[in-house]
């Protein structure tokens, strides 16, 4: 009811939206595969000028691919691109630029050592008629410039000794240096504080009131209904639904991005809990996360939901040892565990599987059996000397379980797909005989049948009695993976479902901070 | 050693190296006597000594440009400690030569782990500490032979089974890093942190440590080699092998050890050494300019490096397939 009103509050301020010209960016039929990965299907969007047009969408909803489309970093395998009917195509990411196409990141691409006049300008700075920079007409530009946004930013500065919502309105002055006709807005509020939010919103009006055409994606739905003035959903890499943003209601629109089917299948378990194996109680870091607390038991599959930047992988990563909480406890088994680093984290049996297997997973150069050893080398040595015969045993003990595809195991890791790459951590670290064992987005980036092997192997070792801790932002694999979901936001535990509870609009509002008026 | 990549890459180099002799043989035959090629050998054995140090420092994705300068302080100082004590037995001065450079790595070694400075810049600051240190602790004076005692000078150059003791050095330094860096947990960690160092310390590796322990390795061989290079040559001066860092390094390099960290082996550093010492010794015998010898170095460099930045390049396009395919 509250939204509502506030809905119909923006309209009633922003009469000038919505005049009913024509868009003037149209996508039609675009598609864009990736090998094993269909990304986008045949996706449609219009942008309209003088609008926000929100584009929602789960994670691996297309999104980034769209966008990436758009500003010329990948090209489409099907459908055209059209800015005011006439067809483009965008070879580089210049020529979307010359287009009047340009992006605002999450983490915006400027150029830190450079000053705020420079970043503006960098690439058509105005030139002298030697054909050198003209320094005081871009200095008098930039001020011009960050004056129209409302920005009160000195055009000498350097960029680094900005905050991050001043590189954001450096970005924004970037945008309309070039006279860009589209802005794409990627997540801009995600790490704002609620000041910077509100002064970004202002923007977003300005910009609007200049005649931009807007695509604003973003996961909070408050704020989507706060400044959008239309929708487009992704789901899987298709365009299932779009609107008016007055048309549609919350609940409607999670509906959209959830969608129904579940097709993927997964191992059907009967968990047989066992006893309390790990129990944390108000884990707290400066920045990253506070108060995190809940117990684990033997045999159960425990889910962390939230969107990105909810701080799951760096309470993940306190937990592991990898950064240092400021307060809180562990209790492994009955006994009270202090965790400084990996090391003794391994010892008192957490171990994990880290999200970003080529940085912080698979160590290439070294061979398969010696990525699986790494962490056991203490077992398989005898007396500081290593035995390379007992490493290649313990590899082939634990590859085979995890059905590795693999010519050889002396191998380069690195020569492997990425599901077998991930089987490979994955058994390194349960060579170590681990209790519990914490896998980061298990799943992504890898193909169908290596996923499923994966959710198998995690149903044995739930079986087996080992407690599992799945970080995952897939909804199905969420749901269909875990006994209990904890859901993370803003650093802090926002809901725990279990059995009945355990539905995808639950999940989506309490990541989203909806908070349940309506059930 | 069961890295096949790698072999196919010793192999390679080795087939060079056999190329090149044979090419020098064909012009002086003399070149290719065991007598001789034992001298190019003990010639070459303080640039194989240096490069194995060098080589765990840059798998760990560092670099030690203070080898040579921390050489040369090491020399001076062991050549001091002679001057005025003419008795002390040589054992004594060895241990002194190895903790000495030990000492010097291990400065090298917590500036690159606890304040975390690039390595660089670390030891290119050394290198000039440690070269001024020698003036400042020499006046500029040179130590000539007539002031260091006979037993001093001997030993490196006591012949035993055949070769100098040089050479045995040389030889066991080989040995031994044979075995460390392939069969203990020290060598794996090499590895692991050029590798990839996030990986690393997700597998509990303590990376700086690592590192620092690469640096220490490096700093003793070259305080080792310091004591064997001013007793060889009979003389210690402020500007004992200058240069020479960049040789270790270039020997390394052409050996096969990847800058980027993570790629090597002991065959490999071995091989890049004395690829150096045969152009060195040999042109001057084949009447070939020494100015040659420069620019033969340098072509082998940027040959290997090529060979080196092919080889991983198709690696990098398959990897970036990937990376797509998970975005």
């Amino acid at each position: 009811m509250v939204m509502l009103a506030n809905t119909q509050g923006i309209a009633d301020t922003h009469p000038q939206t919505g005049d009913g010209t024509g868009p003037v960016l149209t996508l039609s039929g675009i598609s864009k595969s990736f090998p094993g990965v269909k990304a986008l299907s045949e996706v449609s969007l219009e942008l309209f000028p003088g609008e926000v047009t929100a584009l929602v969408g789960e994670n691996g909803a297309g999104k980034s691919t769209i966008v990436k489309i758009l500003t010329g970093i990948y090209q489409p395998d099907e459908g055209t691109i059209s800015i005011n009917g006439t067809p483009v195509s965008f070879p580089t990411a210049q020529d979307a630029g010359r287009a009047g196409v340009t992006a605002i990141h999450q983490e915006t691409v400027l150029f830190d050592d450079l000053s705020v006049a420079e970043n503006i300008f960098i690439g058509h700075a105005p030139k002298t008629r030697f054909g050198l920079i003209d320094r005081k007409e871009m200095l008098r530009k930039a001020q011009a410039l960050l004056e129209r946004i409302g920005a009160r930013i000195d055009p000498h500065v350097t960029l680094k000794d900005l905050g991050i919502a001043n590189k954001h309105l450096v970005a924004i002055a970037r945008a309309l240096s070039i006279d860009a006709k589209i802005v794409i807005m990627d997540e801009p509020t995600a790490s704002l504080s609620h000041k910077e939010i509100e002064e970004t919103y202002e923007l977003v009006e300005r910009l609007k009131a200049e005649g931009k055409a807007i695509l604003f994606i973003s996961h909070k739905f408050d704020e989507i209904f706060r400044i959008a003035d239309r929708y487009t959903v992704f789901r899987d890499g298709q365009m299932v639904g779009t609107g008016k943003i007055e048309e549609v209601s919350e609940q409607e629109l999670v509906k959209l991005m959830v969608g129904r089917s579940v097709d993927q299948v997964f191992p059907k378990r009967a968990p047989l809990l066992g006893k309390e194996v790990l129990k944390v109680v108000g884990y707290c870091h400066p920045t990253e996360f506070e108060d995190i607390g809940f117990t684990l038991r033997a045999g159960e599959i425990l889910g962390f939901y939230g969107l990105v930047g909810a701080g799951r992988s760096e309470f993940m990563q306190a937990l592991f040892g990898v950064t240092k909480p400021s307060k809180g406890a562990i209790r492994i088994d009955d006994t009270i565990a202090v965790i400084r680093d990996p090391y003794e984290a391994i010892r008192h049996g957490i171990v994990y599987v880290p999200e970003d297997r080529g940085k912080q997973g698979a160590i290439k150069g070294l061979p398969i059996f010696q990525n699986v050893s790494l962490p056991s080398l203490k077992e398989t040595s005898h007396k500081g000397f290593l035995r390379l015969a007992e490493e290649f045993k313990l590899a082939r003990d634990y590859t085979q379980r995890l059905d590795l595809r693999a010519a050889a195991l002396d191998q380069d890791i690195g020569e492997l797909s990425g599901g077998n790459q991930q089987k490979v951590v994955i058994a390194k670290w349960l060579a170590t005989k681990p209790r519990v064992i914490i896998l980061d987005e298990p799943t992504k980036g890898i193909d169908i049948g290596s996923k499923a092997a994966v959710h198998e192997f995690m149903a044995e070792l739930a079986a087996e009695g080992l407690a599992v801790i799945m970080v995952s932002s897939e909804i199905p694999e969420i749901l269909g993976m875990s006994d209990r979901v904890i859901v993370m936001r803003e650093g802090r535990i926002a809901a725990e479902y279990e059995g009945d509870d355990l539905t995808p609009e639950h999940l989506v509002r309490a990541a989203a901070g909806i908070t349940e008026v309506r059930s | 050693m069961i890295r096949s990549l790698m072999k196919s890459r010793e192999t390679i180099l080795a087939g060079a190296i056999l190329l090149l002799v044979i090419g020098i043989a064909i012009r002086f035959p003399g070149f290719v006597t065991p007598s001789n090629l034992a001298n190019v050998f003990n010639d070459t054995a303080p640039l194989i000594i240096l490069a194995l140090g060098q080589m765990v420092v840059i798998l760990t994705r560092c670099i030690d440009l203070s080898v040579a300068a921390n050489l040369a302080l090491t020399g001076m100082v062991v050549a001091m400690l002679n001057m005025a004590m003419p008795g002390l037995p040589v054992p004594v001065i060895l241990v002194l030569a190895l903790v000495l450079g030990a000492l010097m790595g291990l400065v090298n070694g917590l500036l690159v782990w606890k304040l975390d400075i690039p390595p660089i810049v670390v030891t290119l600051g050394t290198m000039t500490i440690y070269r001024g240190i020698i003036f400042v602790i020499s006046g500029g004076e040179w130590i000539n032979a007539h002031e260091m005692s006979d037993a001093f000078k001997a030993f490196p150059r006591e012949v035993v089974l055949g070769l100098p003791v040089l050479s045995w050095i040389a030889i066991a330094v080989v040995l031994g890093f044979i075995i460390l860096v392939g069969r203990t947990p020290l060598g794996r960690a090499f590895f692991a942190v050029g590798g990839n160092p996030h990986a690393a310390v997700y597998t509990g590796i303590n990376v700086g440590l690592t590192q620092c322990a690469a640096y220490v390795l490096s700093g003793a061989l070259a305080g080792l080699t310091g004591y064997l290079w001013v007793a060889r040559y009979a003389v210690a001066y402020v500007d004992i092998a200058g240069g020479f860092e960049l040789e270790v390094v270039a020997a390394c390099v052409i050996g096969g050890i990847s800058i980027a960290g993570g790629i090597g082996s002991v065959g490999g550093a071995l091989l890049g050494a004395l690829f150096l010492g045969i152009v060195k010794n040999a042109l001057p015998v084949i009447n070939i300019s020494p100015f040659w010898q420069l620019a033969i170095s340098g072509s082998a460099i940027i040959i290997a490096v090529t060979f080196n930045a092919t080889s991983s390049r198709a690696k990098g396009r398959v990897i970036l397939k990937k990376a797509e395919h998970a975005a």
